[in-house]
């Protein structure tokens, strides 16, 4: 029970603030499963008055329009793609959030593959021109004999260097 | 040669900038129609309610649009007031350069309509009302005003979003109607 009441508590206070979009009560479908499938759809057509929402967050009178003949389609028994051309049909590919891959879009869709392509072309070709190994040269003949000197003092003396 | 290759990073970038800067310029309300060159849609509207007498008071319809002579339809609402300001030019296409121009008028009050005609005066053949903007749905409108040049086979050759002006008329509307044999 308490539990109950707790989700309770918690869905009240979250509710204002889980998305709603605009849908009013009188233009939804009876059937569930349509009105459903209506809300999907919905979210993937862009209101051409905001531009920036879809017609399942505008306000707009014409996100409203759009959204009325979306149910329209979806009662007359349409395929969701069927709705989907009937509004591309009219208002053009702009109308779709999520751009569909076509020779125009190709470049929007495969730019930023052809750029990592050309960037790991670029990196790779670098890495080979570079020396094979970075590993420093060796120590010349007097150079050697210096060192040794060097050793054999810290360890004979008390640690510190004394020329 | 392989100095010049050092400047391909600089030309991509430059040619990446001019491309957008000449984006920003760009109008993006201005969305291209999915109609162009395309055959109007279907639709049929009623006359607008109580128009003057001696106009032509049939409403407007798909066949209408197919009669062999170059149309613009003009989508106008009494409620918007860019169509207020382009009224001047569609009535001086219409009255003085005598291209037929007929009218959807858009989720309107056929008073406030005919309200809005009697003051401005009435340059349409036919005028088709819209109460709910469906038919308007059918031609892709986003919003008023907005206008379409349709040519002689009734086919949709060209959209004009927002208030058309003088040089609108001037530098695209009379060359296309021109172009389209009129």
């Amino acid at each position: 029970m308490r539990v109950v009441v707790l989700a309770a508590l918690i869905l009240l206070q979250v509710a204002p603030f889980m998305p709603a979009g605009a849908v009013n009560p009188d233009e939804m479908l009876a059937d569930p499963v349509q009105e459903a499938r209506a809300r999907e759809l919905s979210k993937d057509l862009r209101c051409l008055v905001c531009q920036n929402q879809s017609i399942d967050d505008s306000n707009a009178s014409l996100a409203r329009d759009l959204r009325v003949v979306v149910r329209e389609r979806i009662k007359a028994g349409d395929s969701d793609s069927q709705v989907m051309r009937y509004v591309r049909d009219r208002y053009g590919d702009f109308v779709l959030l999520k751009p569909p891959v076509q020779p125009s879009t190709y470049a929007l869709w495969f730019g930023p593959l052809l750029f990592a392509i050309l960037g790991m072309i670029g990196v790779t070709l670098f890495m080979r021109r570079r020396p094979a190994s970075l590993a420093p040269p060796a120590l010349s003949e007097a150079e050697r004999r210096r060192v040794e000197l060097l050793l054999a003092e810290v360890k004979d003396g008390d640690g510190r260097l004394t020329p | 040669m392989r100095r010049l290759l050092y400047f391909l990073p600089l030309v991509l970038f430059a040619g990446i900038a001019v491309y957008f800067y000449l984006g920003l310029h760009r109008d993006p309300r201005a969305v291209p129609s999915a109609l162009i060159d395309k055959p109007v849609p279907d639709f049929a509207l009623a006359p607008l309610a109580g128009r003057a007498n001696g106009r032509e008071t049939a409403g407007l319809a798909t066949a209408d649009l197919r009669r062999g002579e170059v149309t613009l339809v003009n989508v106008f609402a009494s409620w918007c007031a860019p169509c207020r300001i382009e009224h001047p030019q569609i009535k001086h296409l219409a009255e003085v350069l005598k291209v037929r121009v007929d009218a959807i008028n858009y989720k309107d009050k056929p008073e406030a309509a005919l309200d809005w005609l009697v003051r401005l005066g009435d340059p349409y053949g036919r005028i088709g009302a819209d109460p709910d903007g469906r038919a308007a749905i059918e031609w892709g409108v986003y919003g008023v005003p907005e206008t379409y040049v349709v040519d002689r086979q009734g086919v949709i050759r060209y959209r004009h979003v927002g208030p058309v002006m003088p040089h609108d008329v001037e530098q695209v509307i009379l060359p296309l109607l021109r172009r389209l044999g009129r």
